[in-house]
């Protein structure tokens, strides 16, 4: 069951962060009618896939990946989406504060009902781990009874030993094309895993369906929080 | 980007020399690698518009490939190098694809800046 919510912000710090586990969750507010915002800081500049065989170079990526994202977002059926300009792998050399301020901003703005973000220190990527520590210091802020509810995603390896398992899991099995089409726009970072996926769903593995028909989200707990 | 062909990535080497260039120049794991294989040691760098000018540059080695840059005081290095393009910009391309295609190392020289 998936709550209806007034309004999604959603923020990853690289276009394809919100296909793995978070696709199937936007389609589903979209088909419910929920606005959703998704704010991704960078164009995933530095990352190492090319293509197989490589149609992109360092220097054409971001173009390639910028195209690749708004398709994404296409498939979700999502409309406002906000690039917002930063470069990959930088985001924790950025003054904090103005980090902090940049999603105050937009949370100030689209006036969420819930944000949806990493988890800040067991998100793997030091870029997830920044923009996980700018929403969850700009949440604080807000008043403890005007706070948007926050979901989280982890999946560093020591996750579940440091949070238990996730409190919060949708069903998303009404959305799986969405989600596989949002995953295949990724084309450039997804082509290799894609075709290993669909495989495994071809097979009916358990494991990969489970992953395609559930998102799992940690709500961020303020009585447990990261600093 | 295609397979280094060493005469013509020499060619195209020699004709930045002695001019004020901008360089990027990257080696990378990626960003997952310790998080895929705990215990691996993940290192890695990068520059970005940084100009310079060379006196000399090579390419040296069977592919992959290593590029040499002589600074006035100073060198710049790259191991690893397998694909190169003149891009439509003018701007000297090479990169070090693994195995999968996928990036470990990056050298770019341009006589323009490269985007942020």
């Amino acid at each position: 069951m998936i709550k209806k919510e007034r309004h999604v912000l959603v923020v990853f710090p690289h276009p394809d962060d919100e296909a793995f586990g978070v696709s199937g969750t936007i389609a589903s507010y979209r088909e419910m009618g929920v606005p959703v915002t998704y704010a991704c800081l960078t164009l995933g500049e530095m990352g190492r896939n090319l293509g197989n065989p490589p149609f992109a170079n360092r220097e054409t990526l971001p173009q390639i990946r910028k195209e690749e994202l708004q398709k994404a977002c296409e498939a979700m059926g999502l409309e406002d989406l906000r690039m917002m300009g930063f470069r990959d792998k930088t985001i924790e050399f950025e003054d904090d504060e103005k980090m902090v301020q940049l999603i105050t901003d937009l949370i100030d703005e689209t006036n969420p009902s819930l944000v949806i973000t990493f988890y800040p220190g067991l998100a793997v990527h030091p870029d997830h781990d920044a923009t996980a520590r700018a929403v969850v210091r700009a949440v604080r802020r807000i008043p403890e009874t005007e706070r948007p509810a926050l979901y989280t995603l982890a999946f560093a390896n020591n996750t579940v030993e440091v949070l238990g398992q996730p409190d919060i899991i949708h069903d998303v099995s009404a959305m799986a094309d969405k989600k596989l089409a949002t995953l295949k726009a990724h084309a450039s970072q997804t082509v290799w895993m894609m075709r290993e996926t669909e495989k495994k769903l071809a097979a009916q593995d358990p494991e990969t369906l489970k992953w395609l028909n559930n998102e799992r989200f940690y709500s961020y707990q303020w009585s447990n929080d990261f600093e | 980007m295609k397979k280094v062909r060493p005469d013509h990535l020499q060619e195209l080497i020699t004709s930045f020399a002695n001019k004020d260039v901008y360089i990027h120049l990257e080696t990378t794991n990626g960003s997952y690698a310790t998080h895929l294989n705990e215990g691996f040691f993940n290192a890695g760098a990068f520059i970005r518009n940084i100009v310079v000018k060379y006196e000399l540059g090579k390419v040296a080695g069977d592919s992959p490939h290593r590029i040499g840059l002589k600074l006035p005081s100073g060198w710049i290095y790259a191991q690893g190098i397998t694909h190169y393009k003149l891009d439509e910009h003018g701007r000297l391309l090479m990169a070090g694809l693994d195995s999968d295609g996928k990036l470990a190392v990056a050298l770019e020289i341009s006589e323009t800046p490269f985007t942020y």
